[in-house]
This record gives structure tokens, sequence and C-alpha cells, in this order.
């Protein structure tokens, strides 16, 4: 029979797996709790996303944004690096978060697990820009925080099989 | 634990770092530490370099981590090392898959540096 997460959306889209991953790579890759944050994530002037795509059984993309305050923050966690800009370091950072992200999402349903592939992380920086996606079948968008700073991370997902 | 030289492949430079950091926390004292951006230029260094252990990722472009280690074993690169698979993908498929082609064992990222340590130091003192 094939296999199908049609059924098992409720699964797939529990938000609590969404906050389970970002826990999880906060402190085993950063060191530092991380939690839901009820506030709006602080706006800066520059942000630093990464995108990474996932295909198969289930096609969309896991999305992280901050700051690039909390981008150089994050980088410096990981790396036991200082940071002054938003450097090719940085966003190779963000990526991995981002590629983490995704893996660590994925991995809370067997099904998804072995039936979604990853693309490589895509990093974008600049102002004013803003993620839209046609009629999702299901978009998670959850804030965070860890000491004092912030971001987002959202779960698209534009096809289900 | 005697000295090791090691390679790291992987895409993202933050990553073979942390790994790099991960092992030295594991206690491995590391002499040289090659790295590689993609598979492909993890088969040219062991054309030239010898090492006794090697960690590789699996998602990267030009050349992923499967197909690093089917031609390393193909091509008979540094027989008798061992390659252990540092990666986001953690299906029992995944798995199933790098160990067909060669691996002999698996860490799934996000790690912490004991979880590196309970993989990699058992295969270093069997080799």
């Amino acid at each position: 029979m094939a296999v199908t997460l049609r059924e098992s959306v409720q699964l797939v889209s529990d938000p609590r797996n969404l906050d389970a991953s970002v826990e999880e790579v906060f402190q085993m890759m950063l060191g530092v709790g991380c939690e839901r944050n009820a506030g709006p994530v602080l706006h800066e002037d520059e942000s630093v996303t990464a995108v990474v795509g996932f295909g198969g059984l289930l096609s969309g993309a896991c999305v992280f944004r901050s700051g690039s305050s909390t981008a150089i923050k994050i980088a410096a966690l990981m790396t036991g690096m200082e940071f002054d800009e938003v450097d090719d370091t940085v966003k190779d950072a963000i990526g991995e978060i981002g590629n983490m992200l995704a893996g660590a999402w994925k991995g809370k349903v067997p099904n998804l697990s072995a039936n979604c592939g990853l693309s490589v992380p895509a990093v974008i920086t600049g102002r004013d820009y803003n993620l839209h996606v046609q009629a999702p079948e299901f978009q998670l968008h959850h804030a965070y925080k860890f000491d004092e700073s912030s971001f987002d991370v959202t779960i698209v997902c534009d096809g289900l099989q | 634990m005697s000295e090791i030289r090691t390679l790291i492949v992987d895409d993202s430079s933050v990553m073979r770092k942390i790994v790099e950091r991960a092992l030295r926390q594991a206690g491995l004292e590391l002499m040289v530490v090659h790295e590689a951006g993609s598979g492909t230029e993890g088969l040219d260094l062991l054309r030239a370099k010898q090492v006794d252990l090697i960690l590789s990722d699996i998602n990267m472009p030009s050349m992923d981590g499967l197909e690093f280690l089917r031609q390393l074993r193909a091509q008979n690169l540094a027989p008798g090392v061992p390659v252990v698979m540092i990666t986001t993908e953690s299906s029992e498929e995944h798995v199933k898959q790098a160990i067909l082609a060669g691996a002999q064992g698996y860490i799934r990222k996000p790690f912490t540096a004991e979880q590196v340590k309970e993989r990699v130091l058992p295969l270093l003192s069997a080799a």
C-alpha cells in the first residue's frame, strides 16, 4: 500500500512538534534554552532568513527568520567566535540552524522523516521582505525567544500526498 | 588514545568547526584535521592524505555524502578507516542506506559532544 500523509495531517501539523524541534536544536547546538514568545519579534533594519525546502510526500519549506543582531548572537554561540556583521560564516550558521530545524521537525513524524527530503539551505539577507505562499495546506508560524533575543520559525506546507 | 588524523566532509564550514570541537570535547587528540566542502573534495583529499577517521554530512551539493561513501569504497580509498555520517536525515531508511554504502556509524544533527564520543570512540578502539 502506498504511504500517505493525508490521514496523519493533524500529527504532521501538530504545533508542539515545532516547539520541541526548536528547543532541541537550540539546547543541543547553542546550549541555551528557548521558549515561545508571546510578543512580536523585535524588528531590526536588516533580517537574516534561512529557507530549507521539503520535497516528497510533503512539499513546502521551513523558514527561520531573525534580525541581524540575533543572527550574529546565534553564530557566536554556535562557533565560539565573535562577529561584527552578518558575514559568510554567520549566514552559514543560520543556514545550518534552518537545516537542523527542518530535519528535527520532519523527524517527529516517522512517515514524514522517511519520505520527505530536504534541500540545501538558502540564506537571504535584506530589508522589508515577506514570505507569501498561495493557499498553503497548512502553515505554522511561531515566535521564540532566548536571552533577550527573538526570532520566528515558519513551516509552510503547500502540498501533501 | 593516540593522536589521530581526521577528515570532516561538510558543505558548511561552521558545521565542520562544530564537529571538530565536539571531537576534541570527546577527548580525542586530533593531530591533523582535514576539511572538505563536498564529497568530491573529500575524495581528492584522500588520494593525497592518510586519515584514521572520516566524518561526513549526507545532504551536500555536487556530491552528497552517500555517493562520497560509495566512491570511497569503489576506489578503495582509506581502506579500514571508519566512516561516521553526521546528518539531519534520521529515518531508518537513511541509516540503512548509509550502512549499506559502508558507514560504520551515524550521528543525527543536532548532536551533543557526548553523543559524538559514544559513537566515535568505540570505532577508533576497534580499528
